[in-house]
Order: structure tokens, then sequence, then C-alpha cells
């Protein structure tokens, strides 16, 4: 079963030399050397795009580094794709699911091998895998389709199949995004005992300080594709691996500021939601963003903030609480929004507020296309108005586009994001919902677009800006939360803004 | 009414005959379909494939004058046009739906235009094993006369059964239809694997189509098919996949379809034309009731499109 050349019993550790890969002009990896014992625990630290995927994906055998060894043991080997890493006894637990969800444990775990036979003898393979499981510390029922099992039970039974395929070494990626807390600390304590008695080695990418703490021996944290420090987790508190992750930012000169916060324009109180997997509840006890604000709500992803979006834009049920717009109950309907001057710039917005082969005129009439002027709704479209409306956006938001009448699919990303933005602030505008808005855009739209949100909030705009970019919330956040397992965790001043606070908090550490 | 008069017993007789006389298109095709599916593709253009294998049986059984001839030809051409949709379906960004319907429509058409000198000749019929030679009853057993296509269908339920349980064969055709990324990430080959299940669904349905011309009805005609091919997809669906389910849908298909012709014999003259649709109405009835709004449907391969 094993193809490993070490005794069974002996572990294996992994060392990377000078690490470095280069996705054309882009570094992802610099120079990184990271050293996993053999028999320990090794926690990969560090933020969204530090370059953990890619160096595990390097170990692996999915990316071949532009430079840099790896030691498997204590010898240097080339691993050119997943299948050598296997026969050095490599393994990785993904963060999505790779088993096939109609067949079964038993099924899944026997069809993973390199050589099953033709005709399966099962009396034979069960009383096998009887005699497999016995020496595991937990066991999943093998003879249920996988599409029956939890979550958890799915993620053991991955961590099972690495094992069974005889691999001595594994990396597992973000192992607990799909966990509930307490099936997170049920499987990590039995990779923990694993690595203590069975000579497992383990390295876990995770951005979650407490899992560090209470299971890993060693950490490494990356920070924009460098390796930045670590060591053992005795030896470091959470403050130091907050500082080390998110490193020696200081706050970025802020965009000029005018005017003070009015009323209460947007508040939810006690609203309950299912998260999307339906695992995790979403609980918002208390959000209120004022007229002449911006409230930044920061948080690695995952952790309820599409969900906050959703519930804003009337996407997502809620059993319990309320939301409410200038203290009307509010369900997001299109006469409710337009009532109160509500308006979205979603993530992804040619998907999630365009209609990417309308054309651009069309697109920016999304509003008010079925309204004539006076409130009233109308029957014949306008598209004198409607294209006169366009071309005076387009020139306004500097929009590149050929013509008014293309696809706004053909746009490019900003100039789609400028496109939305014209729109959506176009008229009197209360309320602002944005998600993630410079996304994925290159630096001078990244700053117009900003700039926009700014100007709208000192003419009086209430503006709930989601973002994962901790730099754009600290730029322009007057009041920053922090989202954490679907709950407000933390919420401070921006004058008082504590980084390390609120990178501790984001890593859901209270 | 010549023998015995049996009077009312007539109709559960004609049933149980009718099942197994009529059923065998039914399970070769939705046998072959269930394979297809259970690969990750909807093969809708079996329905050609049947009436081309019929029309392909025929003429070879009449040239060679062996019916068995003309069941391996009626294969061997399933089996082209099955090759035809794998390979067409494995080219980017073509829908397996709509390729269907194009060789449905291609396999009925060709079999028309190279049929044509086949509908006055006679070929040899498939041989039936007589069940019924304990009865005095000339109904009975005319309705226990079994073809050896119908046993042989009945094993091979069993044995696809047998074979998505424990051959390597049969978990790779699994895995393969459940879900792509993991079949790549064991180094299988989805677009080959699927090919070959499609190859093997075709040739499956042209046995089907053979058993039309070559023992009941028993004539080619360009009427021979009644939507067998069709009814069988939706047979599949019923059946969650399952092969041996395909065998008992495909029994009760066929014996929901005798029974227009059962009520006829015994004397029911009027209204009896209604139990004709019988067997379509008693799809539609159980596909409603054992379908639900909130839950996809169990047991379906992940990768079909229909259920995606």
């Amino acid at each position: 079963m094993s193809a490993l050349d070490q005794p069974d019993s002996a572990p294996i550790g992994v060392e990377t030399v000078g690490m470095t890969m280069k996705f054309g002009a882009f570094v992802a990896l610099d120079n990184v050397s990271i050293q996993v014992r053999p028999g320990t625990f090794h926690a990969l630290l560090g933020e969204n795009g530090a370059g953990k995927s890619t160096l595990v994906k390097c170990m692996m055998g999915f990316y071949h580094p532009t430079s840099g060894q790896l030691i498997v043991g204590d010898r240097e080997v080339s691993i050119d794709d997943p299948r050598a890493a296997h026969a050095h006894g490599l393994g990785m637990v993904y963060q999505h699911f790779t088993l096939v969800p109609s067949l079964t444990g038993a099924e899944n775990l026997v069809i993973n091998r390199p050589d099953v036979p033709a005709v399966i003898d099962w009396a034979d393979e069960r009383g096998a895998l009887a005699d497999f499981m016995a020496t595991m510390p937990f066991a999943v029922p093998l003879d249920v389709p996988v599409s029956r099992l939890s979550a958890g039970e799915k993620q053991k039974l991955e961590l099972l199949k690495q094992l069974y395929l005889g691999r001595k070494f594994l990396i597992l990626d973000e192992p607990t995004s799909v966990l509930t807390p307490a099936e997170a600390d049920e499987l990590l304590g039995m990779v923990r005992q694993m690595t203590v008695q069975a000579g497992l080695t383990v390295l876990m990418i995770t951005h979650k300080f407490r899992e560090v703490t209470a299971y890993a021996d060693e950490v490494s944290v990356l920070r924009r594709g460098r390796y930045v420090g670590g060591g053992k987790v005795s030896d470091l508190s959470h403050a130091d691996m907050a500082a080390l992750m998110i490193g020696e930012k200081t706050l970025s000169q802020k965009a000029a500021r005018s005017g003070v916060p009015g009323d209460a324009v947007l508040s939810l109180r006690g609203v309950q939601a299912v998260d999307r997997s339906g695992l995790k509840q979403i609980s918002l006890d208390s959000l209120d963003v004022r007229a002449g604000e911006i409230v930044g709500v920061a948080g690695v992803s995952g952790n309820g903030q599409t969900e906050l979006m959703e519930l804003l834009a009337g996407q997502r049920p809620y059993q319990a609480g309320a939301i409410a717009v200038k203290g009307q109950p509010y369900d997001a309907s299109r006469t409710q929004a337009r009532a109160a001057n509500v308006r979205y710039l979603p993530e992804e917005p040619l998907h999630n507020a365009c209609a990417p082969r309308m054309s651009v005129a069309q697109n920016m009439a999304f509003r008010d296309f079925d309204e004539d002027g006076q409130g009233k709704p109308r029957f014949w479209l306008d598209t004198g108005a409607m294209r006169a409306k366009a071309r005076d956006l387009v020139a306004a938001y500097n929009v590149k586009t050929t013509s008014i009448d293309s696809p706004i699919a053909a746009l490019s990303g900003g100039n789609v994001q400028r496109a939305v933005l014209a729109r959506e602030l176009t008229g009197q505008v209360d309320l602002l919902v944005i998600s993630n808005p410079c996304f994925g855009l290159d630096f001078s739209a990244v700053a117009e677009i900003r700039a926009r949100i700014m100007a709208a909030r000192n003419s009086g705009t209430a503006v709930l800006l989601i973002s994962e970019d901790l730099d754009e919330i600290l730029e322009l956040s007057d009041r920053v939360l922090v989202m954490s397992e679907g709950r407000i965790a933390f919420e401070t001043p921006i004058g008082a803004a504590d980084i390390g606070e609120i990178g501790q908090h984001m890593a859901g550490h209270a | 009414m010549n023998g015995l008069d049996i009077g009312w017993w007539g109709v559960p007789i004609a049933i149980i005959g009718g099942a197994i006389r009529v059923s065998t298109p039914f399970i070769f095709v939705s046998l072959g379909e269930c394979l297809t599916e259970r690969s990750g593709r909807i093969n809708l253009g079996l329905e050609g494939t049947l009436v081309f294998g019929a029309m392909a049986g025929y003429a070879v059984a009449f040239h060679t004058g062996s019916p068995w001839a003309g069941v391996a030809a009626a294969a061997l051409a399933g089996m082209l046009f099955g090759l035809l949709h794998g390979w067409l379906c494995s080219l980017p960004k073509v829908n397996d739906i709509a390729v269907g319907i194009a060789l449905m429509l291609f396999g009925t058409g060709i079999a028309f235009f190279f049929g044509k000198p086949y509908i006055q000749p006679v070929a040899p019929d498939l041989p039936a094993i007589p069940l019924g030679w304990w009865t005095d009853i000339p109904q009975l057993e005319a309705a226990l006369r079994v073809n050896v296509l119908f046993v042989i269908g009945a094993i091979l339920a069993f044995a696809m059964a047998w074979m998505f349980k424990a051959t390597r064969v049969g978990l790779i055709v699994r895995v393969v239809g459940d879900s792509t990324d993991a079949a790549r990430a064991m180094g299988l080959d989805p677009n080959w694997v699927r090919l070959w299940s499609t190859a093997a669904g075709g040739a499956l349905a042209g046995i089907g189509g053979a058993y039309l011309s070559l023992y009941y009805p028993g004539s080619w005609n360009e009427g021979i098919s009644s939507g067998q091919g069709l009814m069988a997809v939706a047979l599949v669906i019923f059946a969650r996949w399952n092969p041996i389910n395909c065998l008992w849908a495909a029994l009760l298909f066929g014996g929901a379809g005798a029974l227009g012709p059962a009520l006829q014999s015994v004397g029911v003259s009027e209204g009896y034309y209604l139990f004709f649709a019988a067997p379509y109405v008693l799809t539609l009835g159980l596909l409603v009731a054992t379908s639900s709004p909130t839950q996809a449907i169990s047991g379906a391969p992940g990768e079909l499109s229909i259920t995606k």
C-alpha cells in the first residue's frame, strides 16, 4: 500500500529551500524556506494571497517552482506532478471535497488505490478496511453514500483516504473552513493525536490563531510571498503572530472627509439567518449605519459577509430580527429600495448587478427604465432619454467603452465597476451597500472608485462597505466592524483602531 | 374463441404475457440508457438507434437467414451510433441533449431510407422458450412463451447491478458520472469513459430494436417503434438509475401496455382504447409521485446535465 522506502514507522520531514514562484511579472513566492520537522504539526499562517496555497502546490507538484529545492526526508527530490508527490508519501486534503458523492466511503477508498483489481472482492476488502480502521483513532460510516455524511465526517474521510493510501506527510488546506467549531476541534484533535502517536507529519494552512495555538507545534508565517517569521508556537503570542501576518501596516492617507454623521439610516436588530453552507448561523445583534459615515465590515472571507450582503439585498431569508431603513421595515423590494433611495454595488458586478449581454446603455438604465421621471410606471421605453443619460454618465464617470451600445460584458473589470457605480450613484442616494468594490482592479481604478465612495459619504450618504481588503477598510471607514463566525465580533471607531487587535478578531480570536 | 374459454382470467394472463413480450425492448434500451447516464451523459438518440437497430437486424437476418446474426448486426450498428454520440459530445461546447435529438432524427431517417426494400420480405424470427408446456390452457401457454432475449435482458440487469458494485469498470463509470473533477484527480479520462459507456448503451438499444423487428411484432415497417427509445429515458429516471429497478420498471410498463389489448380480447369494446394510454399515464403519474420540488433526485449521477 505504501510506496515509501522509509520504514513504515519513521515519520518524514519536508523542507523547502529558497522556493521562488513567478507567474509572469508577479512574484507569488519569494525565496521561501520553511522546515517541517518529522512528526510535528506545523501551521502555515498568512492572509489571503500571502502565497500559502502557492507554496503547498509547489510541494505537491501542481506548480513547478521557478527556483528552489524541496527536501523530503534527508534527500533533495524533484516533484513534477502530484503522482510523484504521492510516491514520496506526500498527500493533501483540499478545502473542497474530492470524494465522489454517490459512492460509499468504502468504494471511495478502494477506487482511489492505484492497484484496484478488475473484480473487487468486497468481503476481502471489507476485512482489510476493518483492520485499517481499527488502527485509526476515529471511525466514519463506510457503507453509506458520501453525500449523506456530514461535512465533518466527509473531512475525516478525506483524511482517512490519505492515510489509507499510505501518505505519511499531510498538507491540510484550511481543513476546518467548512466545519462547525465543534467538528473542527474534534478533527484537529485527532490529527494532533496521530502526529504524536502514529508518526504522521502535518502541514496545515490556516488563518485561525486559535487553531494554531491549540494544536500546532510550530508555525511559519508568510506575507506577500515572503517568509516573515515563525518558530515554536509556545514561544509566540497571538499579538506576535498577528503582527507577523498583517505586518507593519500604517494607516494610509485618508481621503478628505467633511460633515458630521446624521441619524441612523440602516439598522439591523437581532437578525438571525442560516449561512450558505446551511450549517452555521448568521447572527447580527445590532448594526447601524448613519447618514454621512462609512461603516467598514472587515473579516476573513466566509465569515458571514456575503450573507450580510444577501440579507440587505433581499436575497437571503432571515428567521428572526428586523431590518429597517430610515425607521421603516425594509425587505429590499424594488419599490422600497426606490422609496428609501437604497443602492447596491455587489461584488463581481458583471454577474451580480448587470445583464452581461445587454448594452452599456441598457445596463445603466436598470434603476429607472420603467418609470417616467415623475415616479409613474411607463409602458413604452424612452430609448432616446436612456441613451442620452448613458452618454452623460459614461463621460462623467470616465467609463471606457467603444460605444454605449456594446454589451457590458465586453468592458474591462474596472469599467464595469465604474458603469455600475455611475448607475447606482445617480440621483439621491441615502444608503449605499458595497461589497469588495475594488477586487481585481488596477491601481488607478481603485483610487477613482474609492474617491467616488468618499464623495458620496461627504454628501450625506450612509455607506456600508463590506471588504476583505483591510487596507481599503482602514482607508475609507469611519467605524470598523469585524465579522467572525457569522457575528460582529468587534467594533472600533477609526481613530482608535489598532491593527493588531483587528487582526486578532479577524482570525477568530476574541 | 377456440380452446378453453377462461373469461376474465384472460386479462391477468394477457398482462403477464404482455409484460414479458412488450418489456424486452424497454429492458435493453433502459439498461443502455442507464449505463450511459451513470457515466454522466444523457443519450436521447436511443430512439433513433432502436429504429436503426430494428432495420439493420431485420435486413441482416433476412440476408443471412440467421436471426442471431441480425441481433449482432443491430448491436454493432447501435454501438456505432453510440460512438458517434460520444465523440460529438466530447467536443468542446457540445450539448448532449441537442446531439441526442439530432441523432434520434438521423437514426430514424436513415433507417427508413435503407429499410424501404425490407418492408415486404420475411426474415426468420428469434427463438422462444416454451415455459408453458405444463399447461393445457392455450392462452397461458402463449403468454409463457418467453423469448431468449428477455432472459438475457433480465440476467443483464442483475449483471450490470453487480458490475456497478463490484468491478473496477463499474466503479470507474460511477466516479466519472458523479464527479468529473474527482475522476481527473484519479488520472481517469472522463471523455474516454463516457465514449465507451455511450457506445455500450447504444449497442444495447440496437439489440432492443432487433427484438422489435425479429420477434414482436416481428416485422420491419416504419411504425415499428412506438417511442420505446424515449420512454426508456423516463424509465431510467423512474428506476433511479438502478439496473434492477430498470427491469421491474420495464415489466410494469409492458404489463400496462398489454392492458388495452387484453380488455379488448375479453369483449370490453367501449373506451378500451383509453387503456392504450395506460403506460404513458402510469409513467407520468409515477414520475410526478416520486419527484420532489425541493430535493434533487436521489441517485442521480452528479454530472448529468438534466440534474445539475
